[in-house]
């Protein structure tokens, strides 16, 4: 059938499977609006308040559901808005699709009116991204964008389609969704290399990222920590990777890791990587990560390997599947002295426990915590509040903690919230801070008119406690700037935006308030107070090794 | 340090210089020579890439090179298995008093004069780029006026191509 190249791209998205994609209108993406006008009622569009918004929410929706999420956005301004929320996928390797509008062909390169060269801009932020220079290879074009978006590390594509091209008509014909290029174990001859090292080793350490989870390979990651009698830790991106109280897990790794599950890394004599990179928040300094420790790096994508760390094996291909040819290779053993080493870890880490009552960050997220269903979404925000999501939170579900952590977006939160109510169906909680909320609170406007239902906490302390946090320990407590002293009512904001919301000054308040949260209709704000010195412990200094560990305040 | 010379066979679309050369400069490859051009066929543009590094450094931007879509083929060409080439072109002051052994090196080094007036010489040479390292330090005695090189263009001995190690 003969269609616009505006019909050609809503009539792609839905035969690509999209039901729901994130925006925001304007000049030169006003034929694809048209387009989703007619077809509004096959596929959904939630428009936000600002495109970084839409970005958020489609990257919640993806990281929830594993499907590429979708935005669109028009030239100029609101393409350069989406660039924060792409890099942000980007870091985080989340399949998204970015659609834009542009100037009609003619007029590229003449700096008209809202032109921008979005796919300069966006080069180093996308795994690829397209200018759409015709309207006969466009539907194949947003085809193809899916297909890398999905494929080996996913990540954010984006089409840059000229108005001109948005008008053009041609033969459009329907296809079935495109499906991912078909993911490879690792070669058999590194696989079993591996198997001898991981065999030789006597103290060995599971380390996970997200990539475990964009493989699925939970189940096998588990049996691997069964048969090798070996602690299971992760990145921040594996969280809600393996359920939060299993056994064998240890927590988050660095620098404001679990002070048991870092203990156990520092002293594994083989990590056995999957689908996680080392980062400098991961190793703190380089040259003293896990000297004397073999690690054996299992990753899609074979550039990882020895990139910051060296790697005495990589293995490049698919986690799950490569797991599954490991795992007979691999000898049942139990290790009665390294479990006693990592009780005695265990120990230390219950004994500098925070046990303080009141409205601690732990006793705050406790309470957040009883009320988590087995698969609600929890998005955060940046800084200090992220990482006592990350330290206390009881995950149970994999894709249900969605935090930027590659970039460290603040504002990130309040969408991807959005997003992934949107996208499992589920209430979804989103953990913030005083300052990361005010980045991109705009967005409780969409919540309200959408009527997603979000749970939204403000650990709302007055300061940007992160930075506050360094600069008592590194910068003589000169507080530059980190001071907020707003006269921001943040439960008459919510009012304002037609929410509802309310303040919590002790335990028995925020308790009864989450109560009505957790039973509300639509998004629901939870100012909650806690102190401007809170501390997030355990810290390694950056640059620092684990000698270098400050396990409690003052100390 | 080692010299390495990489080829990579790239899909010959618009921008794809522009990608490469991103990702070279993001992530602080220090590139020698990098040389640009049509192949047999016209879907296809050949890069050769020449840098001086540390083996992992090597490996990884291999490894980086390859996460971009429109490349399709990266071979390392080695000395010993491959025949490479630059062009130079230097323009001299054509001093009366040096004009003898600049044209003693200039045969040694099978350079043509390619340009000759009253005030200057061009020499061409082509070469690897050892000779032609080596054909510069001797040309520095002199007065050089200016140098272009085109980067080293490199391909393997025998019948194997870069195609053949394509992934379909």
């Amino acid at each position: 059938m003969i269609l616009s190249g505006a019909d050609i791209v809503v009539r792609t998205l839905i035969e690509q499977g999209c039901e729901v994609v994130f925006g925001y209108p304007g000049g030169q993406i006003i034929n694809v609006y048209d387009s989703l006008y007619k077809y509004r009622d096959e596929l959904r569009h939630v428009l936000t308040a600002h495109e970084q918004g839409a970005a958020h929410a489609a990257d919640g929706y993806a990281r929830s559901t594993g499907r590429p999420g979708v935005v669109i956005a028009t030239s100029g301004p609101g393409a350069t808005n989406l660039v924060t929320g792409i890099a942000t996928a980007f870091l985080d390797s989340v399949p998204l699709v970015a659609i834009t509008g542009n100037v009609p062909s003619s007029q590229i390169g003449t700096d008209s009116f809202q032109e921008i060269d979005i796919t300069g801009i966006t080069l180093p932020i996308t795994k690829h991204n397209y200018f759409a220079g015709s309207v006969e290879t466009l539907a194949d074009t947003i085809r193809e964008a899916f297909q890398l978006a999905m494929s080996g590390r996913p990540g954010p594509v984006l089409v840059d389609i000229p108005k001109d091209v948005q008008q053009a008509t041609c033969d459009y014909e329907p296809r079935l969704p495109i499906t991912a290029a078909p993911p490879h174990p690792a070669k058999d001859i590194r696989i079993q290399e591996a198997a001898r090292c991981i065999n030789d080793a006597q103290r060995p350490f599971l380390y996970f990222g997200g990539g475990l989870i964009t493989s699925g390979a939970e189940a096998e990651l588990l049996e691997m920590a069964e048969k090798l009698d070996a602690p299971v830790g992760c990145s921040l991106m594996g969280i809600s990777g393996v359920p939060t109280d299993h056994p064998r897990f240890l927590g988050m790794q660095g620098m404001h890791g679990h002070y048991a599950c870092s203990m156990s890394m520092h002293h594994a004599d083989c990590i056995v990587a999957l689908g996680v990179r080392f980062n400098d928040r991961v190793t703190g300094d380089r040259t003293k990560f896990a000297r004397g420790t073999k690690i054996v790096h299992i990753d899609v994508d074979g550039s990882e390997f020895s990139k910051t760390v060296p790697a005495a094996h990589g293995l490049r291909g698919d986690v799950k599947l490569t797991l599954q040819k490991l795992l007979p290779l691999l000898r049942e053993t139990r290790r009665p002295q390294w479990q006693e080493e990592i009780a005695k870890f265990k120990a230390e880490e219950r004994q500098s426990a925070d046990q303080r009552p009141g409205m601690t960050p732990k006793n705050v997220l406790e309470a957040v915590n009883r009320r988590l269903g087995p698969a609600t979404p929890v998005a955060t925000d940046v800084g200090q509040h992220q990482m006592w999501a990350a330290q206390y939170l009881r995950m149970r579900t994999p894709r249900r903690f969605l935090s930027s952590g590659g970039l460290g977006t603040m504002g990130f939160g309040l969408g991807a919230a959005i997003g992934g109510a949107l996208g499992t169906g589920e209430r979804s909680v989103l953990v913030t801070g005083d300052g990361s909320f005010g980045m991109c609170l705009n967005e409780l406007a969409t919540a309200v008119k959408e009527n997603v239902p979000v749970v939204i906490l403000i650990m709302n302390n007055g300061v940007l406690g992160m930075v506050r946090q360094w600069q008592t320990l590194f910068f003589d407590k000169h507080y530059s700037n980190t001071i907020l002293d707003r006269k921001t009512d943040f439960v008459r904001l919510a009012e304002a935006f037609g929410a509802r919301g309310e303040a919590a000054a002790d335990l028995e308040a925020l308790n009864a308030a989450l109560d009505r949260a957790f039973a509300a209709d639509g998004p629901y704000l939870i100012d909650c107070a806690i102190g401007k010195d809170e501390f997030v412990l355990p810290m390694l200094p950056p640059g620092g090794s684990m000698d270098d560990i400050i396990v409690k305040a003052g100390g | 340090m080692q010299r390495y010379t990489v080829a990579v066979l790239v899909r010959n679309q618009f921008g794809v210089l522009n990608r490469v050369t991103s990702m070279f400069r993001r992530r602080r490859f220090n590139i020698d020579s990098l040389t640009v051009s049509e192949t047999e066929s016209a879907d296809y543009s050949r890069i050769t890439v020449q840098f001086a590094g540390e083996e992992v450094t090597k490996q990884q931007l291999v490894n980086q090179l390859y996460k971009l879509p429109d490349i399709c083929s990266i071979r390392e060409l080695e000395g010993a298995s491959s025949i490479s080439f630059e062009l130079l072109l230097i323009k001299l002051r054509n001093d009366p008093a040096a004009r003898d052994s600049i044209r003693a090196a200039a045969d040694a080094f099978k350079a043509e004069t390619v340009d000759y007036t009253r005030e200057s010489i061009v020499l061409r040479v082509t070469a690897d780029s050892v000779r032609i390292d080596s054909f510069l330090d001797l040309m520095r005695d002199y007065d050089i006026l200016e140098i272009c090189r085109t980067g080293v263009v490199s391909l393997e001995r025998g019948a194997e191509t870069i195609r053949s190690g394509m992934q379909v």
